[in-house]
This record gives C-alpha cells, sequence and structure tokens, in this order.
C-alpha cells in the first residue's frame, strides 16, 4: 500500500527536459532509501505549466516542484519523502505568499482562473493505465450511453450542450453527428482529427499524451450515436509519445471488450485504428484527412458533399477534433445543462490554448470560453517578461489573426474573434511584445502557408507565393504604397477562389495586421524604418562616440569586417560593409551600439 | 472482456488510490513525526501501519503526511491527529498503537486517552 504518489510529467516538454531520467534516477533512490514499497511513482500527461518544466508533484502534500534536475532527486526522496520537510528551493513559487505562507496550487495565478475539463485527467493520472483512467469515472458515459440511450438521444444530449468543433471553426458537434445519422449507408466512420499542424499548437498533442482514454470512449459513443461500426485516429508521426499511448490505450480497451465486436455486452460493434499522418499541414483539412486516410496523396476536395454524406471511402463519416472529443464523455455523463453553465450563452465550455511567445507561464491553460484575452496573458499567463509592454495576441496560427492590446479586454469566444478579423483556430495563442514586427510575423505565416499549400488549386499555389514576395518586398523597403493596395487586393481573391480551409485562411495573418497595425506597414514602405528593430534591411547599426571606449570587441567580432577603429578610440561602422547582424550590439559591454 | 459490474468494481477500488491525487482539504490530517529523532525510535513501521491501515479500510478522507522534528524527540515516535480544529497528540508511538488509533480514533472518532501526550507526562 502506498503512502505517497510521486507524479512525473510525461508530456513532451518535461519529457525534452529529461524527465524520464528523473523517473528512473527516482526509482532508483526509493529502492536504496527502501521507499519502494510506500511511495508510488506515476507518468502522467502535461500539468500545463511547461515553462517550469520538469515537474512533478507529491501527493498527499501537493507539493509541486518545478524545474528538477536529476540531482536534486536524492534530496527529494530523504528529506520529503522520507522525513516529510518539504524541499522548498524546489518548490514553485507561487506555492509560497508574500510572508511565505502556504498557498494551494488551486489558489497560484496560473490555476486559479482555469478550468480544466479537456484536461481534467492531464498530470492527474497514468496515461498507460486503464484503471486510473476508469477511477476518474472513465467509460461510465460508455456504459450510460450504450445501456439506458438511445443513439438519438446521444445526439440529442451533445446539441443541447452546445458543444462545437474545437479544431477552429466552431460548427455545432451535434448537428455534425445528426447529419451523419441522417446519412444512409451500409457503413458509417467516427474519425478523429489529431493532425495538429499549427506552429505553437500542442493541446490535441497534450490530451493524446495525458488522457488518451478519453478520446477512445468519445469516439466510441460517437460511433454509436451516428452507427458507426469503424473509426480512425489520423495522428501526425511527429508525436511519438501520443501515438505509442493512443496505442497503449486502444491494447487495453480491446481487452477490457471496450472496444471491437458486443461492446459491454450489447450488440454493438465498434473499432479504432491509428493513421499516420506524415506531417503535412493541408491533411488537418478535413477532406484532405481522409483523402489520406484513404492510402492518397492529401489534396482536398470540393464540398459538398459533405463528409457526413460522403466521406471516408464514400461512406457518411463525422469528423471531430481531439479537444471536442475530450469533452463528450463528461457531457453524456454530466448532462448538457452542467456543459452550458460554463463558458458563454453562444459557446458553451471551456477551451484550452497553448501558450507562446513572450509569455512568463508558456504552457498549456483552458479556460471557460469568454475569458478576456487580458486575464489570459496577465494573470494566467503571468505577463510579459522582462519589463516589455504587450503589442498584440496572434490565435489560430496560420489562419488566424492578430489582437491588439487595444483590444485585449476581448473576451474569447468564436464570433468576437472573428468580428475583429481573427479567428479562433485550434488554440495557439502566441503572444508578442513591442520587439516583435507585425509585417515580419505576417511573413513568417505566410512562409509557412507557401510551404504547406498542397498545390492543387491556383489561388493558393501561386496566390500566396505572391503574397509573400509582397511582404519581402516591404520588409526589405523597396515597397511603394500601390504593393500594399495590391497586396490586400491579392489577399481577398485569395480568400475569395481558394479550394479549402487553408487557403481561405491563409492571408488572415496579413488581413488582421493590415487591419490593426497598418502605421507599420506604412512606416516599413515610406520612411524604409522598421519600428520593431527587427527587418534587418531597413536597419542601421551605429556606434556612439560618447560610450565607446574603443575597447575593440565589435571589431575583432565583426563577420564582414566592417568596423574600424584605433584602440582606446571610439570605433565606426562601414554601412556599405556592414550586413545588419547585430553581433556588435551584442559584444559591446558599454552599450555604445545603437540600432536605428 | 469486462462486465460493466468489472468495470464498476475497478472504479471503487481504483478511487481510493486517486484520492490521494486530490488537492483538497482532507477532514483528517494524520501527521507523523519523521525527523532523525522519529525514525530512530521506529516511527518508520508506525508509518508503514498506518498507510496500510488506512488504505486496507478506505478511508478517503484521510491524508498521511510526515513532518520534521516536533521538539519533544524523547517522546518520539509522535503522531498528531488533526480533526478540524482537534488536535490528538499521541507519543511513543508502536505499530500496535497505530491499529488502535486508527481503530479508535480515525474509524469511530473516540480519542484513545491512554496514548496521548497528556497520559505519558
Amino acid at each position: 500500500m502506498f503512502r505517497s504518489h510521486v507524479l512525473i510529467c510525461g508530456g513532451t516538454g518535461c519529457t525534452s527536459f529529461k524527465s524520464m531520467d528523473i523517473r528512473e534516477e527516482m526509482e532508483k533512490k526509493l529502492k536504496e532509501y527502501d521507499l519502494e514499497q510506500e511511495v508510488k511513482v506515476v507518468t502522467t500527461g502535461c500539468f500545463g505549466l511547461c515553462e517550469r518544466g520538469p515537474v512533478m508533484v507529491i501527493y498527499p502534500e501537493g507539493a509541486f516542484y518545478s524545474r528538477v534536475q536529476v540531482d536534486d532527486v536524492d534530496e527529494i526522496v530523504s528529506e520529503h519523502l522520507l522525513k516529510g520537510r518539504v524541499v522548498e528551493r524546489l518548490l514553485y513559487h507561487e506555492l509560497r505568499d508574500e510572508e511565505g505562507n502556504a498557498r494551494s496550487l488551486e489558489d497560484t495565478r496560473f490555476y486559479a482562473k482555469q478550468h480544466r475539463l479537456a484536461l481534467r485527467n492531464c498530470g492527474v493520472i497514468n496515461p498507460e493505465s486503464i484503471d486510473e483512467y476508469i477511477a476518474t469515472d472513465g467509460y461510465m458515459a460508455l456504459i450510460k450511453a450504450l445501456t439506458e440511450m438511445t443513439p438519438q438521444e446521444v445526439i440529442d444530449e451533445i446539441s443541447k450542450s452546445g458543444l462545437r468543433g474545437r479544431g477552429g471553426a466552431g460548427f455545432p458537434t451535434g448537428k455534425k453527428w445528426q447529419f451523419a445519422a441522417n446519412s444512409v449507408g451500409d457503413q458509417k466512420y467516427a474519425c478523429c482529427n489529431a493532425d495538429e499542424g499549427d506552429p505553437g499548437a500542442f493541446m490535441d498533442r497534450s490530451i493524446m499524451e495525458g488522457d488518451p482514454h478519453a478520446i477512445i470512449e468519445a469516439m466510441v459513443i460517437a460511433g454509436y450515436a451516428i452507427g458507426a461500426s469503424q473509426g480512425y485516429i489520423y495522428v501526425r508521426a511527429e508525436y511519438p509519445i501520443a501515438v505509442e499511448r493512443l496505442k497503449i490505450a486502444i491494447g487495453q480497451a480491446r481487452e477490457y471488450g471496450l472496444l471491437g465486436n458486443n461492446i459491454l455486452g450489447t450488440k454493438f460493434c465498434f473499432d479504432l485504428d491509428i493513421r499516420l499522418g506524415a506531417g503535412a499541414f493541408v491533411c488537418g483539412e478535413e477532406t484532405a484527412l481522409m483523402v489520406s486516410i484513404e492510402g492518397n496523396r492529401g489534396e482536398p476536395r470540393p464540398r459538398p458533399p459533405f463528409p457526413a454524406v460522403k466521406g471516408l471511402f464514400g461512406k457518411p463519416t463525422i469528423l471531430n477534433n481531439v479537444e471536442t472529443y475530450a469533452n463528450v464523455a463528461q457531457i453524456i455523463l454530466k448532462g448538457a445543462d452542467w456543459f452550458r453553465s460554463l463558458g458563454t450563452e453562444r459557446c458553451p465550455g471551456t477551451k484550452v490554448f497553448a501558450l507562446g511567445g513572450k509569455i512568463t507561464n508558456t504552457g498549456l491553460v483552458e479556460v471557460p470560453m469568454g475569458t478576456t484575452l487580458r486575464e489570459i496573458v496577465e494573470e494566467i499567463g503571468g505577463g510579459v517578461p522582462n519589463h516589455k509592454n504587450f503589442k498584440a495576441a496572434q490565435t489560430g496560427g496560420p489562419s488566424g489573426g492578430c489582437i491588439p492590446a487595444s483590444l485585449i479586454d476581448i473576451p474569447i469566444e468564436y464570433e468576437t474573434l472573428i468580428e475583429i478579423g481573427s479567428m479562433m483556430g485550434s488554440g495557439g495563442l502566441i503572444v508578442m511584445d513591442e520587439d516583435t514586427c507585425m509585417v515580419d510575423i505576417a511573413k513568417f505565416f505566410m512562409e509557412f502557408v507557401v510551404d504547406e499549400s498542397c498545390g492543387k488549386c491556383a489561388p493558393c499555389r501561386i496566390g500566396t507565393k505572391r503574397i509573400l514576395q509582397l511582404l519581402e518586398k516591404i520588409t526589405e523597403g523597396k515597397a511603394t504604397m500601390d504593393d500594399l493596395d495590391l497586396l490586400e487586393e491579392l489577399c481577398h481573391h485569395v480568400q475569395e477562389s481558394s479550394l479549402c480551409g487553408l487557403g481561405q485562411t491563409a492571408p488572415n495573418p496579413v488581413l488582421s495586421t493590415l487591419r490593426h497595425f497598418r502605421d507599420e506597414y506604412i512606416a516599413h514602405i515610406v520612411d524604409k524604418r522598421c519600428p520593431a528593430g527587427v527587418c534587418k534591411a531597413l536597419l542601421t547599426f551605429e556606434i556612439n562616440p560618447h560610450f565607446c571606449r574603443g575597447c575593440t570587441l565589435c571589431a575583432r567580432n565583426c563577420p564582414a569586417e566592417a568596423i574600424s577603429g584605433k584602440p582606446k578610440e571610439p570605433h565606426v561602422i562601414d554601412q556599405s560593409k556592414c550586413v545588419q547582424c547585430g553581433l556588435c550590439m551584442q559584444q559591446c559591454r558599454f552599450h555604445a551600439v545603437v540600432k536605428r | 472482456m469486462k462486465t460493466i459490474e468489472e468495470l464498476k468494481a475497478i472504479r471503487e477500488n481504483m478511487s481510493d488510490t486517486l484520492a490521494m491525487r486530490n488537492n483538497a482539504e482532507g477532514s483528517i490530517r494524520v501527521v507523523v513525526g519523521m525527523a532523525t529523532c522519529g525514525i530512530s525510535a521506529g516511527a518508520r513501521p508506525v508509518l508503514q501501519t498506518l498507510a496500510q491501515e488506512i488504505n486496507k479500510r478506505h478511508l478517503k478522507n484521510v491524508k498521511l503526511v510526515q513532518t520534521g522534528c516536533i521538539g519533544i524527540c524523547r517522546l518520539e515516535p509522535i503522531v498528531e491527529v488533526y480533526i478540524g480544529n482537534e488536535k490528538t497528540t499521541y507519543v511513543k508511538m508502536t505499530p500496535e498503537k497505530a491499529l488502535r488509533v486508527v481503530n479508535d480514533h480515525l474509524v469511530n472518532r473516540q480519542v484513545v486517552t491512554e496514548f496521548t501526550i497528556g497520559a505519558a507526562e
């Protein structure tokens, strides 16, 4: 019998910080101190606070240790686990208030405003143990659906809950299921879109890594609701931990008779398989994804017919995002009214965001819909580091847009984001400070889209490339105001005439930065100046002769040999040779190099 | 292949294990002095017995934690029981005494007076 549980994060972030080495060391030390019969070591999914990883939590005290190193393990075992003395120096600093009194994890700024629904088991259970999932009411929703509810009642409950697609577009899930249920077909499919491709987004990954059974349970329920007997999880091969845990979970579910023939002794049969994607961004688009599952090159096709009518292998199919599925079992178990009590009228429930960029608490957060951006950035995220100012947040990755600082009090919902020219997207939220150039950001996302455009339709294949060329022209200071009009026009054309969601939303980052930060574009074009000091072609580095001590450090480090001057006398940069690498500025100890 | 009943049984058995990972304060806190003085006086077997017994009886609202030196080393092993605002201090504990504390105090809410610090003094 165990008196203490040591939870070690096995999410991707902490694993890459060697959390599994920490686990190994922990087991070794427990043996050494003869505590292995008393202390249980568990690998869990993501706790969300990736910034402070590797993370370890010890219960029953609930001590949250952050940035744990292998060398710290001995102290944790000998002090905390043996003698019950919490290792204060490793404790997450938010667990103590200003006076040094204990504060529970739920009351820390990072967790206080969060409401973990889709992530409820992440960081709580061992994702490789079906029994631990069952202990947290796992598969109870499936029992309820199969034994107490008709397929139509399941769909009605989901419809009533107001659950909307968490992949980004926000289509009502119940409606989708209803369409598929109404379609006639000898074979139907329930699929899961786990092809998370937005740069900086990792919520689906974390759910699969931390709570794979939640996806499986929801997919079986979905299969029951629409009359499908086969499901596929389309997950990218770049997510090895997620794939591994899904495989383990599917194996366990089969063993327990929760997948396969006559599930739970009923007449319902459903099985699941994993299909690995090679990582093409376009395969996250539903029609391209299904083409890829069929074994063909992942390219979209026109809709209609919609997948609910004619999808995978020409049969009625539903395709839901990982996070959408993660909500299903709890809605069935706790009811639509409970779900509606969270979030807003239009958008019930919660949303998971992957917080990244210029933010103190990089990580995974889940908040009720309607939470303001300010709460996410300043309270949960801990604000922008290094005393910089918040400039904008980018949501929705390459399909989304930015929210400027002036709109920071906007409640986050599908509709409000679209109104301001952004979109929810899958939930990547990249925070930008004053050192970020908005033209450069637009260019970054456009480069991504140009790489990832599948090339099937001309507007996306050619249009995005031309948009990128115009952006390059602007950042090099070679553009005119006519180019700006052309850019805007081109964006609208690509938006309106592309075949699939990838092309239709590709101009969003450009259009939204144009809308909120037009002055920055104009500064690049008219003044030949990059206000954030990012675009190299528009920068000049100069040495302030009053500060320069003539230490020669910059001259020795300059790769272009553009700096000259005698020792102990002010140096000068030859602008014709300078490549704007900024190395002199980094090297200078007297802050004599200035960037304009 | 598991039946619905078997799945529910798994949930019941496992939920005791997972109850520990709940940050909410349990209503009963059992604290064992596990500093050097406590360990050398035999606190380890006391702690182990308490853990086994609490688990065996599925006492979900009990949190078993260790602490450092309580200060009266000569009376170790010391076990403190907190129920609400009430604190009981048991001294010179042994595994056998620990069983009685779980049975009488934690389950039946009867303080085992003869093991308390008051009786020892």
